[in-house]
């Protein structure tokens, strides 16, 4: 393992959840991550920030193997959930997938009742098969993510038929209905109002210690408001990795300062 | 450093730094004039001090309001927010020692009759001389962002503590020898504290200086010894 660099990283994690050691991504020729090395633990909210095109969501993909799904992707390095080497050959891609979940950008319930969107994934992995045990499952989603009392009585309307903001935690009750451990975040607000916002904010929030979450968000703000680990991103190279109050109060690096401060471009 | 993309708040934060630069730029002028008008004993220049010090409040109540601005419209990071909190923090130390030379020019027609006590009067001015030129050079380190110049003044502040100590002691045998001065040594020894204060304060905008400049505090230093307790 290569060991992360001091100006990298000020941070000593004693129980990391997952880590990445030396990681580099390719598309085809074109080398998107340049060797980053970063440890998550399941006490503190992640947030990766930097400016578009830095290879933060590229990066948080190589973490449940979502880069599998682009045909000229490579990664090299070695990425671990609690020590286990995720690229190995005896990996469960989706089992995988079920242990570390994902939220992206823009919700995509399935075209299906509410209820459906989440009892799906506990029944295709065998977590509840009875009804009266998929009742209980989709009733805790719903209830961790916010938004069980604003549908309980219409569980079997379609989820598509929710608000922007009620969609997205409807996508994040069903990454919570298959248990996973680490919930990974793409931009999960940036299609939604400052309300809704911040409604998935204080959910974040509340399901800080149960998973590992990891968030990459283009607003810093949010990243400061939500995190307490934040790493940056640029040009494919992790440049600081620190504690959030640190990094926006005072970062190590210039090129953190630069981009924190609004001083890019 | 390089500019902030978005131009106006770069103006926003030179507009800050100005006004702060000039309101130091009026304090030490306080200083030095209470001082001087002390000496003369020149009640006009010590009115003048008097009714100078009400633009350095003006300015204080223009830094909170651009500051708070800032930090609401701007969401100003890093050494940007460092910058603007310890602008806020450093305008109501530089009103306090805007109030502390007009309370030395309010001292002066009260003792400006009595010819007695020029030689105690002339223990003053060199203290107040060190003490104006901490928060000259204060203003400066937080203008050029100067974490060294800030150490300096911080490490001034015992020569001024030192001053205070022997000026208490010259005062109070003056006083034990011309008992009828006492009421015009009592204002004198006022002044001394005042000036002491004032270096005080200089020595606090310093280490607010430095932690904007660097993102450190520093370490807890001696502090002179000073016979007053502290306040």
């Amino acid at each position: 393992m290569t060991p992360m660099t001091e100006a990298q990283n000020s941070l000593a994690i004693a129980n990391p959840k997952m880590s990445a050691r030396d990681v580099k991504v390719f598309y085809g020729e074109k080398q998107a991550i340049k060797g980053v090395s970063i440890d998550v633990d399941m006490d503190h909210v992640t947030a990766f920030i930097g400016p578009s095109g830095c290879g933060k969501s590229t990066f948080l993909r190589t973490l449940n193997r979502m880069n599998d799904t682009v045909a000229s992707a490579r990664v090299e390095g070695e990425i671990t959930l609690d020590g286990e080497n995720i690229y190995a050959s005896s990996m469960d891609v989706v089992q995988l997938r079920a242990r570390v979940g994902m939220v992206f950008q823009k919700p995509n319930p399935f075209p299906k009742s509410i209820y459906e969107n989440i009892a799906y994934g506990p029944r295709i992995h065998g977590l509840a098969a009875a009804k009266a045990d998929l009742d209980v499952v989709v009733e805790k989603s719903l209830r961790r993510a916010g938004l069980w009392e604003e549908v309980k009585d219409r569980l079997h309307d379609s989820g598509t038929a929710l608000s922007g903001g009620q969609q997205q935690r409807l996508c994040i009750g069903r990454a919570i209905a298959v248990e996973p451990e680490v919930i990974l975040m793409d931009e999960p607000c940036s299609a939604l109002d400052p309300i809704a916002t911040a409604k998935i904010e204080e959910l974040i929030h509340e399901l800080r210690g149960r998973y590992a979450i990891v968030i990459v968000t283009h607003n810093m703000q949010q990243a400061a408001r939500v995190s307490q680990r934040t790493a940056f991103f640029h040009l494919g190279e992790l440049v600081e990795y620190g504690v959030t109050s640190d990094i926006f109060t005072n970062p190590r690096q210039e090129r953190t300062k630069d981009y924190i401060t609004g001083r890019y471009g | 450093m390089a500019e902030h993309t978005i131009k106006a708040f770069d103006q926003e934060m030179d507009t800050l730094r100005g006004l702060i630069a000039e309101m130091g730029g009026r304090a030490e002028a306080a200083i030095e004039n209470a001082m001087l008008a002390l000496q003369r004993q020149d009640k006009v220049l010590a009115a003048e001090v008097v009714a100078a010090d009400k633009r350095i409040d003006v300015i204080e109540a223009e830094v909170e309001k651009l500051a708070i601005e800032i930090i609401a419209l701007r969401a100003p990071m890093a050494n940007d927010l460092r910058d603007v909190i310890a602008a806020l923090k450093i305008v109501s130390v530089i009103e306090r020692i805007g109030d502390y030379a007009k309370n030395i020019a309010k001292r002066v027609p009260l003792i400006a009759t009595n010819t007695r006590i020029h030689e105690p009067i002339s223990l003053l001015p060199s203290m107040g001389q060190v003490a104006g030129e901490m928060v000259h050079d204060v203003l400066n380190a937080f203008a050029a962002r100067d974490a060294d110049l800030a150490l300096a003044v911080v490490e001034r502040d015992t020569v001024v503590d030192d001053f205070y100590n022997s000026v208490f002691r010259t005062l109070v045998t003056f006083m034990v020898e011309n008992p009828k001065t006492i009421s015009e040594c009592a204002h004198l020894l006022f002044i001394a504290k005042n000036i002491e204060r004032i270096g005080d304060h200089a020595t606090n905008v310093a280490e607010m200086v430095y932690y904007a400049a660097t993102g450190q505090t520093l370490p807890e230093r001696e502090r002179g010894a000073d016979m007053q307790p502290e306040d």
